[in-house]
């Protein structure tokens, strides 16, 4: 029988195959990643000086302990250039491997900003762990970092770097830090925080440049002609789905590869999951997400062609911010039609977003109104029931 | 004895169970589970998880 292949060895593609293997210990898997195929937690990555963690130490496991684990084979270092759909193919640079079932699992993207400047390509960016090793190389004691982006990995980064010797910029358009996720209120919380932390804080400002400095520095310039002077620039301006492959593949994308809620393509032997995933509608490149579709997936993939699929479900899995100065714990409301209403105490803001008939449909928590988690989990609405 | 399950993944944990794959005892309390454990779905360290009671 020809393998189940899985392109992408992140969160993802791991989880789906160990998720695979609990209920089929016979059918070959082969993964496949552009990268070493170390496995590895993302989320630990914008928290790693707090953990005292070395890129090195993030890696749980290599990719050969992973392919003994799973009992299945690891290609690293590999391109996939083409789908091709009709034969059942993967193209990689120097061969072509067939399969029965393929496994879409490649993750999203950073954004990259159209910016002036000779320095653009000094810009770092960190989506993967390899990206880290980049950046922990180019950090020096006492390094200055200029952040673009104040959304949660700009956010998390600001507070690892600021807590632990560095010092730290944030530039972000939006009027407060993690504006696409939360209420002002909440954000003025993280920003105060942050603040008292040592955050030097630009907001309402977009970048326009990076340029040399001189001395290894850079200019980042902001809209309004002023400049941050930094050593490092980060950018985490946000995500976007890999989704080239599959188009060209003849896939339907949108925010991400369409996928209903049994996690199926467009096409019946195709499926896919994590942050290239758009699943019923919904794009959530978040952990929670990611593994409910990895045991729902896992379970399909072993069923055989007449069970019936199952659909994946996604309970009230909030999202958790680890800006330790001022943790949030934020569940966007899908539907936008309702309101805040907030109250708040210093930095910690209890924020309810209720429809018109007074039903919670999300909440955010910062700092020690977090102790409230509980309550507000159990009351708030699954996303997919 | 009670069932947990973690907000951030879903991973689900049983006391009565335990872990027996992953060297954690049937009857083994949440609480008790050792620090340097991690969850063996989604490799989170034990501190990274937010467990909630489920009936």
């Amino acid at each position: 029988m020809d393998p189940i292949i899985i392109i992408g060895t992140g969160l993802a593609g791991y989880s789906v195959a160990r998720e695979f293997r609990k209920h089929d210990t016979e059918t070959p898997v082969i993964l496949i990643t552009r990268d070493d195929g170390a496995s590895y937690y993302k989320p630990d990555i914008s928290e790693a000086h707090a953990k005292d963690k070395t890129p090195a130490d993030l890696v749980q496991k290599t990719a050969e302990e992973m392919a003994e684990m799973l009992d299945a084979t690891v290609r690293t270092h590999e391109q996939v250039e083409a789908i091709d759909r009709e034969a059942h193919q993967v193209k990689l640079a120097s061969d072509t491997l067939t399969y029965s079932k393929l496994v879409l699992a490649w993750g999203a993207d950073p954004i990259v900003l159209n910016l002036a400047g000779d320095a653009t390509d000094r810009i770092h960016k960190v989506n993967n762990l390899m990206d880290y090793r980049v950046f922990r190389d180019h950090l020096a004691a006492g390094s200055h970092v200029a952040i673009l982006g104040a959304g949660l990995i700009g956010c998390e980064f600001a507070n690892d770097l600021i807590q632990h010797g560095y010092k730290v910029s944030v530039a972000d358009p939006a009027g407060w830090p993690l504006a696409q996720l939360v209420p002002e209120a909440a954000g003025d919380a993280v920003k105060t925080a942050l603040a008292h932390a040592g955050v030097d804080w630009h907001l309402g400002h977009a970048a326009t440049g990076v340029h040399h400095g001189g001395d290894d520095r850079y200019h980042v310039y902001l809209d309004d002609e002023s400049h941050i002077d930094a050593d490092v620039v980060l950018s985490a301006v946000g995500l976007k789905a890999g989704t080239e492959l599959a188009e060209a593949a003849g896939l339907d994308v949108d925010r991400g590869i369409v996928v209903d809620r049994t996690l199926v393509t467009s096409d019946p032997d195709i499926y896919a999951l994590g942050d290239c995933a758009e699943v019923a509608g919904h794009w959530r490149p978040y952990v929670g997400p990611l593994m409910q579709c990895a045991r729902t997936l896992g379970k399909t993939l072993a069923a055989g062609a007449d069970a019936e699929p199952g659909q994946v479900k996604y309970p009230t899995l909030p999202i958790i911010i680890k800006t330790h100065v001022c943790p949030v714990i934020v569940y966007p409301p899908v539907d936008k039609h309702g309101e805040w209403q907030i109250e708040r105490d210093g930095t910690a803001v209890e924020g309810r977003f209720v429809d018109g008939d007074g039903q919670l449909r999300g909440f955010v928590l910062t700092d020690e109104a977090t102790n409230k988690r509980r309550d507000y989990i159990k009351e708030a609405p699954a996303l997919l029931d | 004895m009670k069932k947990w399950q973690c907000i951030v993944c879903g991973f689900e944990y049983d006391e009565a169970e335990g872990m027996p794959d992953e060297g954690i005892e049937p009857g083994t309390k949440w609480e008790d589970i050792p620090d340097d454990w991690t969850c063996p779905d989604c490799g989170a360290p034990k501190d990274d998880f937010e467990m909630m009671e489920v009936d």
